[in-house]
């Protein structure tokens, strides 16, 4: 058994890391370096995976798009009026809400603007459910009420708003044939970004003012979680059961789920070229520990003269190894922790980055340490100990 | 009578290469005796020296010190042996210029399970034996040539080992600290400690009790009384 404490060894390692400062930062930098892209990539990843997973959370994943494909002849095609009752009736399906494009009316903001000039805005007659089933709200002003939806009043999707240069409601605009009061611009909706260009009108409205007939270019709905897949099974039939094959069933929320699974995989290959970072890291300090073992032949029998063992001077020796790369971790993990905090505040988002990741992240290194340090110790203790009068 | 402390037959070391440092020594040396080893370069002073110090294992013949044949001692015995029995003093001092005098001397017992701060506690007291208790605090590039060798011979006493090496002790010195750090070794053999000192230089050895003149790996001639 070694006589040497546990804290005698700490001073020893400690003291021969300060014999050559600078040899002990630029070997611990490599180190930290690694770890420093480890802990920044997991915890850049984590923080932006959190802030989607609570996106998706807010969202909802059970959102279905059904919007009609076009005919043979590439002429797009409507859903019949009876479509939203339809599939309403289908259990599962919680809210449902119906949008119809009005394709011969545009949205001017004032009747001297030509016909034709539409901004790039399409005016929609929508279901005046259409703001619960989507989950979005209103940046300005407010969704239809009760009151008002048989009134000419438009709520505009927030590039409509900027499209027609209109920053608050109240506005008025001029529809072809009817002018319309604007009482609310919606917030971007993340999961149904196509609502975003729309002029909505409410249906009642709409019916009366422009002779909509009901039939829809798109339905938004909800289904209970788990049902999902079986509802979005028989929309099509249900939809427009003379033309299924024209139903085009989504899901929008899966195209963040394959962001997350993206992002994953992104993540795994970044880890990995950090690991490679890591591991130079340990090379260079397995390097400079045998350049000690070499440089310090005299101080080496100097100890076994007064008594070291040679499991002392390999522990000597793998404790500097280890002190090494593990301060080289601690470091970098403080590094790869400011990342991971800048980042989340240039994104507006909270980070996220666990305790464990840096515990962990020191762990490895204390690992790489003695992994590097063990041909050194080695090495330094198969030293002969008369090495220390070899000097003469 | 006491019996010797360090007792060598017949010992021979050959070096890798046909170079026959030793080619046959005997010694032996009792408590409190005052050893010189002289010769010139390459008289086989300095194996002879690791050889009794446990450093090293001769080709043939037998170390045997404090009455443990050095033969039958593994590894980590002889570690123990080199701690607990013998007090190494080198030409070079081998101080480390990261610690004050003080935690120099006190890595004496480093490898002896004592508590760092009882170990300090005894190489304050082995400074002030030396009379320099105005420097534990010292670091040795602050300390001039005779008083780094003084806290290198406290370091060596640390263990309170029956037997001292010493290995041109005074080769880094002038000749006014080469004197008291002779007188210092002498003093040491007055409470029974042996002192053996390599050196090359004569004039040195005829101050010491006894004499033992290697030239080629043998001794050639012996002068002095062993026994006190």
């Amino acid at each position: 058994m070694s006589l040497l404490r546990p804290t005698d060894v700490l001073r020893l390692a400690s003291r021969g890391l300060r014999g050559h400062p600078l040899r002990f930062l630029l070997s611990a930098a490599g180190i930290a370096i690694g770890v420093a892209a480890m802990v920044a990539v997991t915890g850049i990843t984590q923080t932006s995976r959190v802030d989607l997973e609570e996106q998706l959370a807010k969202l909802g994943t059970n959102l279905l798009t059904v919007v009609p494909s076009d005919d043979m002849n590439g002429e797009p095609t409507r859903l019949p009026a009876t479509a939203v009752t339809m599939v309403g009736n289908i259990s599962p399906v919680t809210d449902i809400s119906g949008v119809g494009e009005l394709d011969s009316v545009g949205a001017y903001r004032s009747p001297y603007v030509p016909s034709g000039q539409t901004s790039s805005v399409v005016v929609t007659a929508v279901d005046p459910s259409l703001i619960n089933t989507l989950r979005a709200r209103t940046a300005q002003g407010h969704w239809f009420t009760a009151a008002n939806e048989d009134y000419p009043t438009v709520v505009l999707g927030s590039a409509a708003a900027t499209r027609l240069g209109v920053d608050a409601p109240g506005t008025r605009l001029w529809l072809g044939r009817q002018w319309a009061v604007v009482i609310g611009i919606l917030a971007p909706v993340d999961l149904a970004s196509e609502i975003d260009p729309m002029v909505m009108l409410p249906t009642p409205a709409a019916h009366t003012y422009f002779d909509y007939d009901g039939t829809t270019t798109g339905l938004y709905l909800r289904s209970i979680e788990s049902q999902v897949h079986a509802v979005s099974d028989v929309i099509p039939q249900t939809a427009s059961p003379q033309q299924p094959g024209q139903v085009a069933v989504s899901r929008p929320s899966d195209a963040l789920a394959a962001k997350v699974t993206a992002d994953n995989a992104l993540n795994r290959l970044l880890v990995a070229l950090a690991a490679i970072g890591l591991l130079v890291g340990g090379i260079g300090v397995s390097n400079t520990m045998i350049i000690a073992s070499i440089e310090r032949r005299s101080e080496i029998g100097m100890r076994r003269a007064l008594g070291a063992t040679r499991l002392d001077i390999a522990t000597q020796f793998l404790a500097e190894s280890m002190l090494m790369a593990t301060s080289g971790g601690v470091l970098g993990v403080i590094a790869g922790y400011t990342v991971t905090a800048y980042y989340a505040r240039a994104q507006g988002v909270s980070p996220a980055l666990p305790l464990w990741v840096g515990l962990t992240a020191i762990l490895i290194t204390a690992g790489v340490g003695s992994i590097a340090g063990l041909y050194p110790a080695a090495r330094a203790s198969r030293q002969a100990p008369v090495a220390a009068l070899a000097a003469l | 009578m006491s019996a010797p402390v360090l007792e060598c037959h017949d010992l021979t070391r050959h070096h890798p290469g046909g170079v026959q440092a030793l080619r046959g020594v005997s010694l032996r040396v009792w408590p409190g005796d005052f050893v010189a080893v002289v010769g010139p370069s390459g008289s086989g002073k300095s194996t002879l020296l690791q050889l009794i110090g446990a450093l090293d294992r001769p080709t043939a013949g037998e170390v045997v010190l404090a009455g443990r044949d050095l033969a039958r001692l593994s590894d980590r015995a002889l570690s123990r042996l080199r701690a607990e029995t013998i007090g190494f003093v080198f030409q070079q001092f081998h101080l480390s210029p990261l610690m004050t005098a003080c935690d120099n001397v006190a890595e004496g017992l480093l490898y002896s399970g004592v508590r760092h701060g009882e170990r300090r506690r005894r190489a304050a007291a082995a400074l002030a034996r030396l009379g320099l208790e105005d420097r534990l605090h010292h670091r040795p590039q602050a300390l001039s040539g005779g008083e780094r060798q003084r806290v290198a011979i406290a370091r060596a006493l640390m263990g309170e080992p029956a037997v001292i090496l010493a290995d041109e002790p005074t080769g880094n010195l002038d000749s006014v600290n080469g004197q008291l750090v002779v007188e210092i070794l002498r003093e040491l053999t007055a409470d029974g400690t042996a002192v053996v000192v390599v050196t090359h230089d004569h004039e040195l050895a005829a101050r010491m009790g006894r004499r033992i003149e290697l030239r080629d790996g043998l001794v050639v001639h012996e002068a002095g009384s062993g026994r006190q």
